[in-house]
């Protein structure tokens, strides 16, 4: 009984005397990962917060002092609509393309290279923006010169291939092909991770059925993963509209509205008149520039919540 | 497609007259569009390879489905058609990657030299100078912005795995890191300009607002990648370590993190690949200088994206030196950033076993 009790209170100092050494030591460093967390969310907010502070001014100066002499939105609404039409093009070219990438290495190729050749894809978003920038001034938009220049003599009845053809390649044309190419990984990842995924069973069957490769893919695989390839679309739609020196590299844009995608007169995108222009601004233009840039920042955020809303509900399922 | 008795057996079970396709059915299709397409092309005068790739493809799509429409039937006409199809896709996606390489390679070795990494670009106007400000400068801003990154980001790594349970922050963080993945990084740059301007005034540009942009780019990506590997970490290691009766802590600190550190230290180096070549951020916050600054309190400070960016759009005269030191630079871009991918896999590979 003694030594019962003994124990008893050996264990309850033991336990006193280390409980409290470590809930001590566990309060602190719990609280200092909860501050971490809670200084991520406040850094989010803190974005907001300080890019609306700095618009403010533009969005209550009167139309006289901007830039143009017009209102804010008259400035930002042809940007805007440059960033949307370079974003959708890219898109409308990656996802098909995406797609087949995706499909090819998870069902197609040999299954000794499908690592390798993922590993490849995946060197594609590892490669800096400057270099796709530089890289579509000086081969690609050549390379479309003679494309377009059949486009604008051929079917310029088109109002995207109105023409006259850009001779430097310096097109919208050419900003579209290379943000697809910066975002096919993403979106072709997304799309890799989930057609592995396809349950073996279904394809099984389906092959059992005497289903051909295609039909497997057609009936099992693609129903499968058609909302991870929609969410996919979307954050490679929310890196597209964000993306900012190979516009600003290739594109000679100016403040029009236009669907003629292979002439020398472009609308610019928010992000590289921001690039371009704010080096050089000073007082109030400056405020217009984080203004344009807030209106950037609300778009990609709802473009990105959705798709992750997309996701989410997904995996539920 | 033929009759049986006239056509020798051999060439018969090549085009497939026994209701087989030969094996190499789609190679042999592919090489004859391949032909065809050159003999066409030559005979108009117009041979380019681009005309010569996507004719090929079309043509090689045709002829596989016609054949084998014509020995086996429509559905396995087809299931060749589109994997010709997704094939040539794939390979379409991989020109450009191929194409890029070769130019940064061929454009950028020509001052692939000594004086590109000991001498700067101050008061160069033609040939000559180098990019040492900008390796330096790239060093000191991506260094500050891992240093500020990487404790907040694995702290709060670790707060979701560890502490969250089913919190109001934890589904919140979790919400957010992923919506700030998407943020542009040209918005990053906007962000820590319009933090610094109100302390600073007007027209700042410092190193070390560099570091804060690329921060909010880094953050998000050190969170992903931190949390995935906690998360593979063994449960009955902490069981074993509690059950030693080792506060929850010194389980993480001495247990959970040295079990993970190899993958941890992958990601960070994925993460810091992805920030290094930023130029957006940075062409709104460290300005562009030609001068060596090693201060990131004080002044312009180069990166050497920006550098690239700014030999291509202000060149000297004449114009081409700038533009192979921009080359150069975009090529000592490339290799930082593929030394850290391979680096970051070797890692994990090499010291990666216990969680493995």
């Amino acid at each position: 009984m003694s030594s019962f009790d003994t124990t008893t209170n050996a264990g309850q100092i033991l336990a006193s005397a280390s409980g409290g050494r470590r809930r001590a030591g566990d309060r602190i460093f719990s609280n200092l990962t909860v501050i971490a967390g809670l200084t991520i969310l406040l850094l989010l907010a803190g974005v907001a917060i300080f890019l609306g502070g700095q618009a403010w001014p533009a969005i209550t100066a009167s139309a006289s002092e901007l830039p143009g002499g017009e209102s804010l939105v008259n400035y930002v609404w042809p940007l805007l609509f440059g960033t949307l039409l370079a974003a959708a093009l890219a898109v409308l070219i990656a996802v098909p393309l995406a797609t087949a990438v995706a499909l090819f290495i998870s069902h197609i190729a040999p299954r000794r290279l499908a690592q390798p050749l993922g590993y490849l894809i995946d060197l594609l978003a590892a490669i800096p923006s400057i270099c796709y920038g530089l890289w579509g001034i000086a081969v690609l938009g050549p390379a479309t010169v003679p494309v377009t220049q059949w486009l604008a003599d051929h079917v310029s009845w088109i109002p995207f291939f109105g023409g006259p053809a850009s001779v430097t390649g310096r097109t919208m044309f050419t900003v579209a092909m290379v943000l697809a190419l910066m975002i096919l990984p993403i979106v072709s990842a997304v799309a890799r991770e989930v057609f592995s995924q396809t349950p073996k069973r279904l394809q099984e069957g389906a092959r059992a059925l005497g289903a051909t490769r295609w039909e497997v893919i057609r009936m099992t695989v693609l129903p499968f993963g058609k909302s991870a390839l929609i969410s996919g679309s979307m954050l490679g739609l929310g890196r597209a509209l964000g993306e900012t020196m190979a516009v600003a590299i290739i594109l000679s844009g100016s403040g029009i509205i236009s669907f003629n995608l292979i002439s020398t007169s472009n609308p610019s995108t928010i992000a590289a008149n921001i690039a371009l222009q704010f080096p050089e601004s000073s007082g109030l233009d400056v405020n217009v520039l984080i203004a344009s840039g807030l209106v950037l920042f609300a778009i990609t955020l709802v473009v990105n919540m959705g798709a992750r809303a997309i996701i989410a509900r997904t995996n539920i399922q | 497609m033929s009759g049986p008795a006239t056509t020798p057996s051999a060439a018969r079970s090549l085009i497939g007259g026994d209701g087989h396709m030969p094996k190499q059915a789609t190679w042999i299709a592919v090489g004859a569009a391949a032909v065809a397409v050159t003999a066409l092309l030559l005979l108009l005068g117009i041979f380019a390879w681009g005309f010569f790739a996507v004719g090929t493809m079309i043509v090689a799509s045709g002829g596989i489905y016609f054949w084998s429409r014509t020995v086996e039937d429509r559905r396995h006409a087809k299931d060749r058609v589109v994997t010709v199809s997704i094939t040539s896709a794939f390979l379409l996606a991989m020109i450009p990657l191929v194409s890029l390489i070769w130019t940064v390679v061929s454009k950028g070795i020509n001052r692939f030299d000594v004086a590109f990494f000991t001498e700067t670009a101050r008061g160069v106007i033609g040939e000559g100078g180098g990019a040492a400000h900008a390796i330096w400068g790239t060093v000191i801003i991506t260094g500050i912005a891992t240093l500020l990154s990487v404790p907040i980001g694995l702290m709060a790594a670790i707060y979701l795995n560890e502490y969250g349970g089913d919190s109001w922050l934890r589904r919140a963080l979790t919400f957010f890191v992923d919506v700030m993945t998407g943020i542009p990084s040209i918005v990053a740059g906007l962000f820590a300009y319009a933090l610094f301007e109100i302390f600073f005034g007007p027209g700042i540009r410092l190193g070390v607002m560099g570091s804060v942009a690329l921060m909010v780019l880094m953050i998000p990506i050190v969170i992903r990648s931190s949390e995935e590997i906690l998360k593979i970490v063994p449960n009955h290691l902490r069981e074993a370590s509690y059950a030693l009766g080792t506060p929850k802590w010194k389980t993480i600190t001495k247990v959970v993190l040295p079990t993970a550190l190899a993958g941890l230290v992958t990601g960070i180096m994925l993460a810091i690949a992805r920030i290094i070549g930023e130029t957006a951020p940075l062409l709104v916050t460290t300005g562009v200088t030609d001068s060596m600054n090693i201060d990131p309190f004080d002044g312009r400070m180069q990166n050497l994206a920006v550098y690239a960016f700014n030999e291509y759009k202000n060149p000297g005269v004449p114009p081409e030196p700038s533009l192979d030191r921009a080359w150069t630079a975009v090529l000592v871009l490339i290799l930082i950033v593929m030394i850290l991918n391979l680096g970051a896999r070797f890692v994990y590979r090499r010291y990666g076993t216990e969680i493995r």
